[in-house]
Protein backbone atom coordinates (compact mmCIF):
# COMPACT_ATOMS: atom_id res chain seq x y z
CA UNK A 1 0.00 0.00 0.00
CA UNK A 2 1.12 3.33 -0.70
CA UNK A 3 2.35 5.44 2.17
CA UNK A 4 1.86 9.56 2.14
CA UNK A 5 3.89 11.85 3.90
CA UNK A 6 2.44 15.20 4.69
CA UNK A 7 6.04 17.35 5.06
CA UNK A 8 5.65 20.54 7.26
CA UNK A 9 7.32 23.04 9.60
CA UNK A 10 4.32 24.46 10.62
CA UNK A 11 0.74 22.94 10.47
CA UNK A 12 -1.94 25.15 9.18
CA UNK A 13 -5.24 24.09 8.29
CA UNK A 14 -4.11 22.95 5.09
CA UNK A 15 -1.79 20.09 6.23
CA UNK A 16 -4.30 18.87 8.92
CA UNK A 17 -6.78 18.82 6.16
CA UNK A 18 -4.70 16.26 4.08
CA UNK A 19 -3.28 14.23 7.00
CA UNK A 20 -6.83 13.95 8.28
CA UNK A 21 -8.04 13.17 4.36
CA UNK A 22 -5.26 10.66 3.45
CA UNK A 23 -6.67 8.68 7.12
CA UNK A 24 -10.06 8.96 6.33
CA UNK A 25 -9.51 7.44 3.28
CA UNK A 26 -8.08 4.10 4.50
CA UNK A 27 -4.30 5.61 3.48
CA UNK A 28 -1.39 5.15 5.21
CA UNK A 29 -0.03 8.80 6.09
CA UNK A 30 2.01 10.45 8.41
CA UNK A 31 2.96 13.83 9.10
CA UNK A 32 6.57 14.59 9.24
CA UNK A 33 8.08 18.09 10.58
CA UNK A 34 10.86 19.07 7.95
CA UNK A 35 12.95 21.09 10.85
CA UNK A 36 13.57 17.83 11.97
CA UNK A 37 15.73 16.38 9.02
CA UNK A 38 19.21 16.14 8.37
CA UNK A 39 20.80 14.77 5.00
CA UNK A 40 23.75 14.42 3.59
CA UNK A 41 25.30 13.81 0.17
CA UNK A 42 25.90 9.80 1.17
CA UNK A 43 22.96 9.34 2.66
CA UNK A 44 20.69 6.84 1.03
CA UNK A 45 16.71 6.78 1.03
CA UNK A 46 15.98 3.81 3.69
CA UNK A 47 17.46 6.37 5.97
CA UNK A 48 14.27 8.44 6.20
CA UNK A 49 10.79 6.97 6.68
CA UNK A 50 9.05 9.10 4.02
CA UNK A 51 7.01 6.60 2.50
CA UNK A 52 6.53 6.77 -1.16
CA UNK A 53 4.86 10.15 -1.87
CA UNK A 54 6.05 13.40 -0.31
CA UNK A 55 4.13 16.41 0.08
CA UNK A 56 5.99 19.33 0.14
CA UNK A 57 4.39 21.66 2.46
CA UNK A 58 6.30 24.07 4.18
CA UNK A 59 5.40 27.49 4.73
CA UNK A 60 8.89 28.77 4.49
CA UNK A 61 9.72 28.93 0.67
CA UNK A 62 13.54 28.33 1.07
CA UNK A 63 13.19 25.40 3.29
CA UNK A 64 10.73 23.72 1.16
CA UNK A 65 12.61 24.06 -1.41
CA UNK A 66 15.77 22.64 -0.68
CA UNK A 67 14.42 20.02 1.40
CA UNK A 68 12.73 18.91 -2.04
CA UNK A 69 16.41 19.09 -3.38
CA UNK A 70 17.36 16.94 -1.12
CA UNK A 71 14.85 14.65 -1.37
CA UNK A 72 14.54 14.27 -5.07
CA UNK A 73 18.36 13.56 -4.65
CA UNK A 74 17.43 10.33 -2.69
CA UNK A 75 15.09 9.27 -5.04
CA UNK A 76 12.06 10.22 -3.40
CA UNK A 77 8.46 11.31 -5.01
CA UNK A 78 8.02 14.86 -4.12
CA UNK A 79 5.07 17.25 -5.05
CA UNK A 80 6.33 19.67 -6.69
CA UNK A 81 9.01 18.83 -7.66
CA UNK A 82 12.33 21.29 -6.71
CA UNK A 83 11.85 22.45 -10.26
CA UNK A 84 8.60 23.57 -9.87
CA UNK A 85 9.08 24.87 -6.65
CA UNK A 86 11.99 27.25 -7.70
CA UNK A 87 10.20 28.55 -11.12
CA UNK A 88 6.90 29.40 -9.33
CA UNK A 89 8.89 30.85 -5.88
CA UNK A 90 10.44 33.36 -7.26
CA UNK A 91 8.24 35.91 -9.65
CA UNK A 92 11.23 37.10 -12.03
CA UNK A 93 11.68 33.27 -13.00
CA UNK A 94 7.58 32.42 -13.50
CA UNK A 95 6.79 35.71 -16.05
CA UNK A 96 9.71 34.65 -18.41
CA UNK A 97 8.51 30.68 -18.21
CA UNK A 98 4.90 32.07 -18.93
CA UNK A 99 5.69 34.40 -21.26
CA UNK A 100 8.01 31.32 -23.23
CA UNK A 101 4.82 29.55 -23.16
CA UNK A 102 2.94 32.03 -24.59
CA UNK A 103 0.40 32.27 -21.75
CA UNK A 104 -1.27 35.57 -21.45
CA UNK A 105 0.22 37.66 -18.36
CA UNK A 106 0.75 41.28 -17.64
CA UNK A 107 3.77 43.16 -19.05
CA UNK A 108 6.46 43.08 -16.34
CA UNK A 109 9.55 45.17 -16.96
CA UNK A 110 12.58 43.80 -15.24
CA UNK A 111 15.40 46.15 -13.82
CA UNK A 112 18.56 45.75 -12.28
CA UNK A 113 19.55 49.18 -10.53
CA UNK A 114 18.22 51.74 -8.42
CA UNK A 115 18.32 54.25 -12.02
CA UNK A 116 17.21 51.72 -14.64
CA UNK A 117 14.14 50.91 -12.11
CA UNK A 118 13.42 54.74 -12.09
CA UNK A 119 14.07 54.91 -15.87
CA UNK A 120 11.56 52.22 -16.48
CA UNK A 121 8.73 53.12 -14.33
CA UNK A 122 9.32 56.91 -15.65
CA UNK A 123 8.97 55.33 -19.15
CA UNK A 124 5.94 53.13 -18.39
CA UNK A 125 3.87 55.55 -16.69
CA UNK A 126 2.10 55.47 -13.79
CA UNK A 127 0.30 53.55 -12.24
CA UNK A 128 2.53 51.03 -11.93
CA UNK A 129 2.84 48.10 -9.30
CA UNK A 130 5.99 47.18 -8.38
CA UNK A 131 6.92 43.90 -6.32
CA UNK A 132 9.45 41.65 -4.34
CA UNK A 133 10.56 39.10 -6.82
CA UNK A 134 10.56 36.53 -4.25
CA UNK A 135 7.57 36.83 -1.24
CA UNK A 136 4.13 35.25 -0.31
CA UNK A 137 0.85 36.78 0.83
CA UNK A 138 1.19 40.44 -1.03
CA UNK A 139 3.91 41.14 0.82
CA UNK A 140 6.34 43.94 -0.32
CA UNK A 141 3.58 44.55 -3.42
CA UNK A 142 2.60 47.82 -4.04
CA UNK A 143 0.82 50.15 -6.27
CA UNK A 144 2.83 53.16 -7.43
CA UNK A 145 0.94 55.89 -8.68
CA UNK A 146 3.11 58.94 -8.67
CA UNK A 147 6.90 60.20 -9.09
CA UNK A 148 7.22 60.82 -5.57
CA UNK A 149 6.10 57.49 -4.34
CA UNK A 150 8.37 55.66 -6.86
CA UNK A 151 11.88 57.31 -5.77
CA UNK A 152 10.35 56.59 -1.96
CA UNK A 153 10.15 52.63 -2.40
CA UNK A 154 13.02 52.77 -4.84
CA UNK A 155 15.29 54.31 -2.19
CA UNK A 156 13.72 52.05 0.73
CA UNK A 157 14.55 48.83 -1.37
CA UNK A 158 18.18 50.53 -2.46
CA UNK A 159 18.29 50.75 1.88
CA UNK A 160 17.13 46.68 2.22
CA UNK A 161 20.12 44.25 3.27
CA UNK A 162 19.19 41.35 1.03
CA UNK A 163 20.81 41.62 -2.52
CA UNK A 164 17.19 40.89 -3.86
CA UNK A 165 15.90 43.89 -2.97
CA UNK A 166 18.04 45.12 -6.66
CA UNK A 167 15.96 43.09 -7.95
CA UNK A 168 13.14 45.26 -9.82
CA UNK A 169 9.56 43.78 -11.10
CA UNK A 170 7.94 46.66 -12.19
CA UNK A 171 4.57 45.38 -13.73
CA UNK A 172 1.44 47.17 -15.54
CA UNK A 173 -1.25 48.04 -13.49
CA UNK A 174 -4.11 46.08 -15.05
CA UNK A 175 -7.61 47.54 -15.23
CA UNK A 176 -9.37 44.79 -12.84
CA UNK A 177 -12.62 44.66 -11.07
CA UNK A 178 -11.74 44.85 -7.58
CA UNK A 179 -11.06 40.82 -7.14
CA UNK A 180 -9.11 38.59 -8.69
CA UNK A 181 -9.02 34.64 -9.30
CA UNK A 182 -7.32 31.59 -7.91
CA UNK A 183 -7.54 28.13 -9.54
CA UNK A 184 -6.62 25.21 -7.82
CA UNK A 185 -4.92 22.97 -9.82
CA UNK A 186 -4.33 19.54 -9.47
CA UNK A 187 -2.74 17.29 -12.07
CA UNK A 188 -4.63 18.20 -15.25
CA UNK A 189 -7.92 18.98 -13.38
CA UNK A 190 -8.88 22.24 -11.95
CA UNK A 191 -10.18 21.38 -8.79
CA UNK A 192 -12.16 24.32 -8.19
CA UNK A 193 -11.73 28.42 -8.61
CA UNK A 194 -12.68 31.47 -6.31
CA UNK A 195 -13.01 35.09 -6.84
CA UNK A 196 -11.05 36.79 -4.13
CA UNK A 197 -12.32 40.23 -3.50
CA UNK A 198 -9.80 43.07 -1.22
CA UNK A 199 -10.57 44.08 2.04
CA UNK A 200 -12.24 47.41 2.32
CA UNK A 201 -8.87 49.97 2.22
CA UNK A 202 -6.57 47.16 0.73
CA UNK A 203 -5.56 47.01 -2.78
CA UNK A 204 -4.24 43.69 -2.22
CA UNK A 205 -6.73 40.56 -2.90
CA UNK A 206 -4.82 37.68 -0.41
CA UNK A 207 -7.14 35.93 1.86
CA UNK A 208 -4.42 36.62 4.12
CA UNK A 209 -4.94 40.54 3.91
CA UNK A 210 -8.29 39.85 4.80
CA UNK A 211 -9.52 39.50 1.13
CA UNK A 212 -13.16 37.57 0.90
CA UNK A 213 -13.37 34.25 -0.95
CA UNK A 214 -16.49 33.29 -3.47
CA UNK A 215 -17.06 30.32 -5.58
CA UNK A 216 -15.95 31.24 -8.97
CA UNK A 217 -17.42 29.31 -11.97
CA UNK A 218 -14.80 27.09 -14.08
CA UNK A 219 -15.33 28.37 -17.51
CA UNK A 220 -13.70 26.60 -20.78
CA UNK A 221 -11.09 29.69 -20.66
CA UNK A 222 -10.65 29.99 -17.51
CA UNK A 223 -10.21 26.19 -17.16
CA UNK A 224 -7.80 25.97 -20.30
CA UNK A 225 -5.30 29.23 -19.12
CA UNK A 226 -5.20 27.83 -15.55
CA UNK A 227 -4.24 24.13 -17.04
CA UNK A 228 -1.69 25.62 -20.11
CA UNK A 229 0.32 27.95 -17.10
CA UNK A 230 0.60 24.93 -14.52
CA UNK A 231 1.89 22.83 -17.23
CA UNK A 232 4.39 25.97 -18.43
CA UNK A 233 5.83 25.63 -14.91
CA UNK A 234 6.25 21.97 -14.57
CA UNK A 235 2.61 21.08 -13.10
CA UNK A 236 1.56 19.40 -9.96
CA UNK A 237 -0.49 20.60 -6.83
CA UNK A 238 -0.94 24.41 -7.78
CA UNK A 239 -2.63 27.74 -7.16
CA UNK A 240 -2.79 29.61 -10.17
CA UNK A 241 -3.50 33.58 -9.55
CA UNK A 242 -5.63 34.92 -12.88
CA UNK A 243 -6.80 38.82 -13.10
CA UNK A 244 -9.69 40.04 -15.50
CA UNK A 245 -8.30 42.05 -17.53
CA UNK A 246 -10.95 44.87 -19.34
CA UNK A 247 -9.87 44.23 -22.45
CA UNK A 248 -7.92 41.33 -23.03
CA UNK A 249 -9.06 38.43 -20.58
CA UNK A 250 -7.53 36.56 -18.08
CA UNK A 251 -4.22 36.86 -17.44
CA UNK A 252 -1.61 34.36 -15.38
CA UNK A 253 0.29 37.05 -13.17
CA UNK A 254 1.48 34.33 -10.34
CA UNK A 255 1.48 30.43 -9.34
CA UNK A 256 1.82 29.44 -6.04
CA UNK A 257 3.76 25.94 -5.43
CA UNK A 258 2.63 24.77 -1.95
CA UNK A 259 -1.48 26.32 -2.36
CA UNK A 260 -3.16 27.44 0.58
CA UNK A 261 -6.88 26.53 0.25
CA UNK A 262 -8.17 27.18 3.71
CA UNK A 263 -10.32 30.32 1.66
CA UNK A 264 -11.70 28.13 -1.38
CA UNK A 265 -12.81 25.06 1.24
CA UNK A 266 -14.82 27.78 2.92
CA UNK A 267 -17.10 28.45 0.21
CA UNK A 268 -16.67 25.42 -2.06
CA UNK A 269 -17.99 22.43 -2.14
CA UNK A 270 -14.99 20.25 -3.50
CA UNK A 271 -12.96 18.04 -1.98
CA UNK A 272 -9.66 20.03 -2.39
CA UNK A 273 -7.74 17.91 0.08
CA UNK A 274 -8.94 15.02 -1.34
CA UNK A 275 -8.11 15.50 -5.06
CA UNK A 276 -5.03 16.14 -4.03
CA UNK A 277 -4.06 12.76 -1.85
CA UNK A 278 -6.21 10.81 -4.84
CA UNK A 279 -3.65 13.00 -7.23
CA UNK A 280 -0.51 11.85 -4.65
CA UNK A 281 -1.20 8.00 -5.18
CA UNK A 282 -1.65 8.04 -8.69
CA UNK A 283 2.04 9.83 -9.28
CA UNK A 284 3.33 7.09 -7.06
CA UNK A 285 1.94 4.20 -8.26
CA UNK A 286 3.36 5.32 -11.74
CA UNK B 1 -6.61 20.49 28.61
CA UNK B 2 -5.09 23.12 29.65
CA UNK B 3 -1.34 24.59 29.70
CA UNK B 4 0.43 27.49 30.84
CA UNK B 5 1.92 29.87 29.00
CA UNK B 6 5.65 29.83 28.78
CA UNK B 7 5.93 33.43 28.46
CA UNK B 8 3.61 35.15 30.91
CA UNK B 9 2.20 32.21 33.20
CA UNK B 10 -1.17 32.30 31.77
CA UNK B 11 -3.55 29.60 32.02
CA UNK B 12 -4.05 28.39 28.01
CA UNK B 13 -6.87 26.36 26.82
CA UNK B 14 -5.83 23.69 24.40
CA UNK B 15 -8.58 22.30 21.71
CA UNK B 16 -8.73 18.80 22.15
CA UNK B 17 -8.15 17.51 18.92
CA UNK B 18 -4.68 20.12 18.12
CA UNK B 19 -1.77 18.47 16.42
CA UNK B 20 1.87 18.21 17.10
CA UNK B 21 3.57 20.97 14.72
CA UNK B 22 0.23 23.28 14.90
CA UNK B 23 0.86 26.54 16.60
CA UNK B 24 -0.62 27.78 19.84
CA UNK B 25 -1.24 31.56 21.17
CA UNK B 26 -1.50 32.84 24.48
CA UNK B 27 -4.72 35.07 24.85
CA UNK B 28 -3.29 36.97 27.26
CA UNK B 29 0.34 38.01 25.74
CA UNK B 30 0.14 36.99 22.60
CA UNK B 31 2.89 34.69 22.79
CA UNK B 32 3.24 31.80 20.07
CA UNK B 33 4.12 28.27 20.52
CA UNK B 34 4.75 25.31 18.43
CA UNK B 35 3.25 21.86 20.11
CA UNK B 36 6.33 20.24 20.68
CA UNK B 37 4.67 17.18 21.76
CA UNK B 38 1.55 15.78 22.74
CA UNK B 39 -0.17 12.71 24.96
CA UNK B 40 -3.54 11.70 26.48
CA UNK B 41 -2.72 14.04 29.60
CA UNK B 42 0.45 16.36 28.83
CA UNK B 43 1.30 18.94 26.56
CA UNK B 44 4.83 20.60 25.75
CA UNK B 45 5.14 23.72 23.82
CA UNK B 46 8.33 25.34 22.65
CA UNK B 47 8.49 28.66 21.13
CA UNK B 48 7.42 29.03 17.57
CA UNK B 49 9.64 30.72 15.05
CA UNK B 50 8.94 34.15 13.91
CA UNK B 51 7.09 34.75 10.54
CA UNK B 52 10.39 34.67 7.73
CA UNK B 53 10.59 36.36 4.94
CA UNK B 54 9.99 33.76 2.65
CA UNK B 55 6.68 32.39 4.65
CA UNK B 56 3.56 32.05 2.44
CA UNK B 57 2.36 29.62 -0.55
Amino acid sequence: MVKVCVLYDKVRFEEKALYDTAKKKGIKAQIIDAKTITVNNESKRKTLQLGDVVLQRCISHFRGLYLAACLEFLGFIVINKFKVGETCGNKLITSLTLAKSKIPTPKTHFAFSAESAIEVINTTGFPIVLKPIIGSWGRGVFPIRDEEVANMFIEMREENDSPLARIYYVQEMIRRPPRDLRCIVVGDKVVTAIYRYSAENEWRTNVSRGGKAEVAPITNELEDIALRAAKAVGGGILGVDLMEDEKRGLLVHEINNTVEFRGASNVSEADIAGAMIDYALTIAKR
Amino acid sequence: MKTQCQECGAEINVPDDIMVGEILTCPDCGGNFEIASKSEDKIELKPAETIGEDWGQ
